[in-house]
């Protein structure tokens, strides 16, 4: 299986009242194509960290990215906007869409950067796969909570990306309408053969993932395949 | 963005495809993201709309007048030439004129007293005595029309329309003009050769040149001879008046050609209408503020959108790109908005300037003034904007997952701000003085806003520090609610300093500036100094004037002899060979006429600075004691112990240089730049200043109507004439800066609404807060007055106190008089700007406050 993700002693300091707090601390683990792991742990245990960190979005202060190949602490900002462009989608907890366009035009945003402007259909698509096919040219505030997240679900799959990044789909949803976004999730990423990186504090969710890495304190305190979940496993957090 | 579409290219790729890829992204961005907030952002572009709108309608007029003086040139002179005199005309001279040939027509012009019979009021005016002809192009205006063709056959007088209004005049009344009376044919509206503004110096009176009472010509009155001739052949005038001028200067004689005429007139008019253009863009830098500060909200509202596009790829420079393109476009509506905005000005500036400018301005665009206008205010705007916009630049990817992410760090330090900001500074100055009459006067424009701006900015941020250290907590909570606003995140409190600040500091400033003018003529006619001059008394009618003022109850305050004369020779050299030494660049001081007095003693108004003054010729003298006025003395380039030798109308009478005096000309007092000691002139021909003081108008009036009934060429002025001059010619200047600096006050007023409405969403969110915790409509009310309260107090304030400042600098750099106040005036510019800014916050506070606290909170999920 080729390699998707390679996170190599990485660390990351920040200045915290003058002194330097150690957020994340000599993490190690890889993953390969089509691989699904979840990342859990207590609020302030670096979770979101790690996940800015793997997915390009910061540097770190020490430690290696390796993203569909490219080392990303070699590459300047631009350089690894590149990257995330052509092989990485995101699923925020609040969904982030861009609320001056309409559902449609969020999905297209990720191909439009890339320059691909033939993806109407593809947009189409995915927006009715996740059944919002009637309400393409809503505007976010016209659309519910649940919607605006399967909105982002599509926006996410639109480069076809080979790792997804989702931190906490379901944060800020009722239970039902996180049930039905998390099918939404896996549905799709099965379909698309695409490695899936979760941050959540939702074991059950979690679980359904084929890996749990378990941080505490900004370190990897348990990394486990889900075929067995060790019963140590009782915490849920949502922040770092 | 724009990689490759392959997933195994490199990290970036730009090319050729890409590059149109990028812009078209950016363009759809730029477009898309605008959607909710375009009727905002007209809000915002509003405030840049009168300074663009003022700067096209200015130069678009000012190419219209240049081209309507070009086409005009001819009736501006009225004449193909003019030869002008300031004694008769030499046989010498008549001979050229004479072979000069073409058609002539002559004019002699003299101050005089006229006295309007009916009435028997008087007053100074300035008579034109004329014969048929001139103007051979253009024509007189009068009402009734006809009365501009006839009037000199008929014997019969123009008379200025302000004059015809001041003393309540009909066409048909008399005027009496020395010894002759003329019947007033009609009112005099417009004239070639001198823009309407003249006659409030002094006012006009036309008559014939063939009735006119001599004596008035050989009896003192200062008078000038022209001479106006047309063309009919095809001859190359300029050519000629190269070959005849050295004959013509030797003879003192001045000439005009049409083309002489319309450089002069160019170029005075030019500096004034890019004077106005100064004030104009003014207004155009606040503008460009207000968007600026807009901009600056707009981003940070922006930062979500900017993190998530930043997260699926996009590029740091094309991210940024998406919001230069929306500040290009605010800034191509404004300016397009402005630009057709000062073209439907442009039509009301020639009634604004009728006074001022001596031909019919057309109305026409000049697409150049249009264009450049707009060009300039679009460059400013996208200049201003730049400084919030680099923001983007710095919006973290990290902010779309952890919102606390601090995105706009060490922007202070950053140095492609400093860049910008070194731009923006270059531009205003290379701005001020492409648009200013001179470098100087640019360079000191714009080190004169940057003073003012850096003030009203350290006065903000002082503001800001105080409200922050020193409310007291035993305050209401309204107020201290109210005033912790001038400084919470995102405050505009520097912003509305600026913007309300500078347009009082203007309206203020021309007040400031009015009060110290008006007062220093009005304190140089105050308690016991004289209000009422006689001049141009011969000899033989002194005494008669003396009695005659005496007679009326008034003192003779002083008489002084005043005796006509030139100068022959300084430091040994004679006039003649300083003319001809090109090196020489001011050769006026040697060749004027100089009108000197001689007296024993100083007078109050006169210090020596150097030497001492002699008063008196000692017997046996043969090269006498004189003092000079001290700028004279420097023009002249002499000093004490200089000889200088004077042609006293024939006689050559040598002095020496005693003392330098300085001299306080603003005084109603004759000075003199040369006075010579007694028992030198006394015999010279001469004639006389009577100085008095008149209790009252009306017993000024009365004196002046028997001491012209008796002695017609005695010309008489009083401190309430200079005042009633000053004032007219102050108010219609006043009016037009002020109708200018209106521009930059609704600016400010402008940039007020547009900081309101892009904060609006957080003040949105604070109210309902508040009404959710309880806060009823009063005290939200109360919170907001508090804080438009104080902001507006301390802009009003420091914009008053700026110009107070300034005001004194004037008055002390360039008027050289006592700073006055208006304290009345000066409280109703504070009260004014308050009270509006209280009633436009007040507005804006009852829109936000009726915002359902439901549909605020349900946004906020």
């Amino acid at each position: 299986m080729p390699r998707v993700l390679s996170v190599q002693q990485l660390s990351k300091t920040f200045p915290s009242g003058g002194r330097p707090l150690d957020v994340l601390r000599d993490i190690t683990f890889d993953l390969d194509d089509q691989d699904t792991c979840a990342i859990v742990g207590p609020s302030g245990s670096g979770k979101t960290t790690l996940l800015g960190l793997a997915a390009g979005l910061d540097r770190p202060t020490s430690g290696e990215v390796v993203l569909c190949g490219e080392h990303m602490s070699g590459l300047g900002e631009d350089e690894r906007a590149g990257v995330r462009n052509r092989f990485v989608g995101f699923v925020f907890q609040s969904f982030r869409l861009i609320p001056t366009l309409t559902a449609r035009e969020n999905v297209r945003v990720p191909a439009e950067l890339r320059g691909d402007g033939n993806v109407a259909r593809r947009a189409a698509d995915l927006l009715d796969s996740v059944g919002l096919g009637d309400r393409m040219d809503h505007y976010p505030a016209q659309l519910s909570g649940g919607e605006q997240q399967r909105v982002a679900l599509a926006r996410a799959f639109i480069n076809r990306p080979r790792i997804l990044f989702a931190d906490e789909p379901t944060g800020n949803l009722d239970a039902d309408t996180g049930g039905h976004i998390v099918e939404l999730l896996f549905e799709l990423n099965r379909t698309a053969g695409t490695t899936l990186v979760l941050v959540t504090h939702d074991l059950e969710l979690a679980a359904r993932t084929g890996r749990i890495i378990r941080l505490r304190g900004g370190a990897v305190v348990e990394d486990f395949s889900t075929t067995v979940v060790p019963p140590a496993i009782a915490e849920s957090g949502s922040g770092r | 963005m724009a990689e490759s579409s392959s997933d195994t290219g490199p990290a970036v790729a730009p090319t050729a495809r890409s590059g149109t890829h990028t812009l078209v992204w950016m363009l759809r961005m730029a477009w898309r993201d605008s959607r909710s907030s375009r009727r905002r952002i007209l809000v915002f572009v509003s405030s840049m709309v009168l300074g663009v709108a003022s700067l096209v309608a200015i130069n678009s007029f000012g190419l219209n007048l240049r081209s309507a003086v070009d086409e005009q040139a001819r009736t501006l002179l009225g004449a193909d030439l003019s030869v002008e005199s300031g004694r008769p005309i030499p046989d010498s001279v008549e001979t050229i004129i004479e072979r000069i040939g073409g058609a002539q027509s002559r004019r002699t012009s003299f101050s005089s007293m006229a006295v309007f019979t009916r009435s028997g009021e008087t007053r100074l005016a300035t008579v034109r005595a004329m014969q048929e002809g001139f103007p051979w192009y253009g024509a007189i205006e009068t009402d009734p029309p006809e009365a501009s063709r006839d009037w000199i056959a008929r014997g019969a007088a123009l008379v200025d329309k302000s004059l015809m209004q001041q003393f309540a005049l009909s066409v048909g009344d008399s005027v009496r003009i020395g010894r002759n009376t003329y019947v007033i044919a009609g009112r005099l509206l417009k004239t070639p050769r001198e823009s309407s503004a003249v006659s409030l110096f002094s006012p006009r009176i036309y008559i014939p040149l063939a009735g006119v009472d001599m004596e008035l010509l050989e009896r003192g009155s200062r008078a000038e001879y022209e001479v106006y001739f047309k063309f009919d052949d095809s001859r190359d005038v300029e050519a000629m008046v190269d070959t005849l001028g050295p004959q013509l200067r030797s003879a003192r004689i001045g000439f005009d050609t049409v083309e002489e005429s319309r450089e002069n007139w160019n170029s005075a008019l030019t500096n004034l209408y890019q004077f106005l253009g100064l004030v104009g863009f003014m207004a155009l830098l606040l503008g460009s503020l207000g968007v600026a500060s807009s901009i600056h909200v707009y981003i940070r509202q922006r930062i979500d959108t900017i993190a998530v596009l930043r997260c699926f790829g996009a590029r740091t420079w094309p991210t940024f790109g998406v919001y230069l393109l929306q500040a290009v476009a605010m800034g191509i509506v404004g300016a397009s908005a402005g630009a057709v905005a000062g073209v439907a000005l442009q039509l009301a500036l020639p009634a604004l300037l009728t006074d001022l400018i001596p031909v019919e301005v057309g109305f026409e665009v000049a697409w150049s003034a249009v264009f450049a206008g707009a060009g300039v205010g679009v460059a400013v705007t996208v200049l201003f904007a730049l400084l919030p916009l680099l923001a983007v630049r710095r919006v973290s990817p990290l902010h779309a997952i952890r919102a606390s992410v601090e995105t706009a760090s060490a922007a202070t330090r950053d140095p492609l701000r400093m860049g910008v900001l070194a731009l923006i500074a270059a531009s205003v100055v290379i701005l001020g003085i492409l648009q200013a009459p001179a470098p100087l006067f640019g360079l000191a424009y714009a080190a004169t806003l940057a003073v003012v701006f850096g003030c009203l900015a350290g006065v903000a941020r002082l503001l800001v520090y105080l409200v922050r250290r020193y409310v007291p907590v035993s305050a209401p909570y309204v107020v201290r609610q109210g005033l912790s606003n001038l400084h919470r995140p995102n405050n505009q409190t520097l912003l509305l300093m600026l913007a309300l600040g500078l347009g009082t500091f203007l309206i203020a400033l021309m007040s400031v500036t009015e009060t110290t003018l008006v007062r220093q003529v009005s304190l140089s006619g105050g308690e016991d100094r004289p209000n009422l001059v006689f001049f141009d008394i011969q000899r033989d009618q002194a005494g008669g004037v003396e009695d005659l003022v005496r007679s009326g109850g008034l003192p003779v305050l002083e008489r002084v002899p005043i005796v006509t004369m030139r100068l022959a020779s300084v430091k040994g050299r004679s006039v003649a060979e300083i003319r001809a030494d090109s090196a020489m660049s001011i050769t006026w001081p040697f060749t004027r006429e100089y009108r000197s007095s001689f007296r024993a003693e100083l007078t109050v108004s006169e210090k020596v600075v150097e030497g001492a003054f002699e008063g008196t010729a000692e017997p046996g003298e043969t090269v006498f004691p004189v003092s000079a006025e001290k700028d004279i003395a420097a023009d002249l380039g002499v000093s004490l112990g200089d000889t200088l030798v004077w042609d006293v109308q024939g006689v050559s009478v040598p002095t020496v240089i005693t003392s330098i005096r300085e001299v306080d000309w603003r005084q109603v007092q004759t000075n003199f730049f040369f006075v010579f000691a007694t028992g030198v002139l006394e015999q010279a021909p001469q004639f006389s200043v009577i100085l008095t003081r008149a209790p009252n108008d009306s017993t000024s009036a009365v004196i002046q109507q028997s001491v012209v009934r008796a002695y017609p060429n005695v010309s008489a002025i009083d401190v309430s004439l200079v005042l009633d001059v000053f004032d007219a010619i102050f108010s219609r200047i006043e009016f037009v800066i002020r109708f200018m600096a209106l521009f930059s006050v609704l600016t400010g007023f402008l940039v007020l609404v547009g900081a309101m409405v892009s904060s609006r969403t957080q003040r949105i969110e604070e109210t309902v807060l508040l009404k959710t915790l309880g806060a009823s409509r009063r005290q939200v009310l109360l919170i907001m007055s508090t804080e438009y309260l104080a902001l507006g107090t301390l802009a009003a304030a420091t914009g008053v106190i700026l110009a107070v400042a300034c005001g004194w600098l004037l008055a002390v750099l360039v008027y050289e008089a006592p700073l006055a106040l208006d304290g009345a005036a000066l409280s109703a510019i504070t009260g004014g700007v308050i009270l509006t800014v209280l009633a436009i916050g007040a507005t804006s506070s009852r829109a936000v406050y009726r915002k359902p606290a439901l549909e605020v909170l349900r946004a906020e999920t």
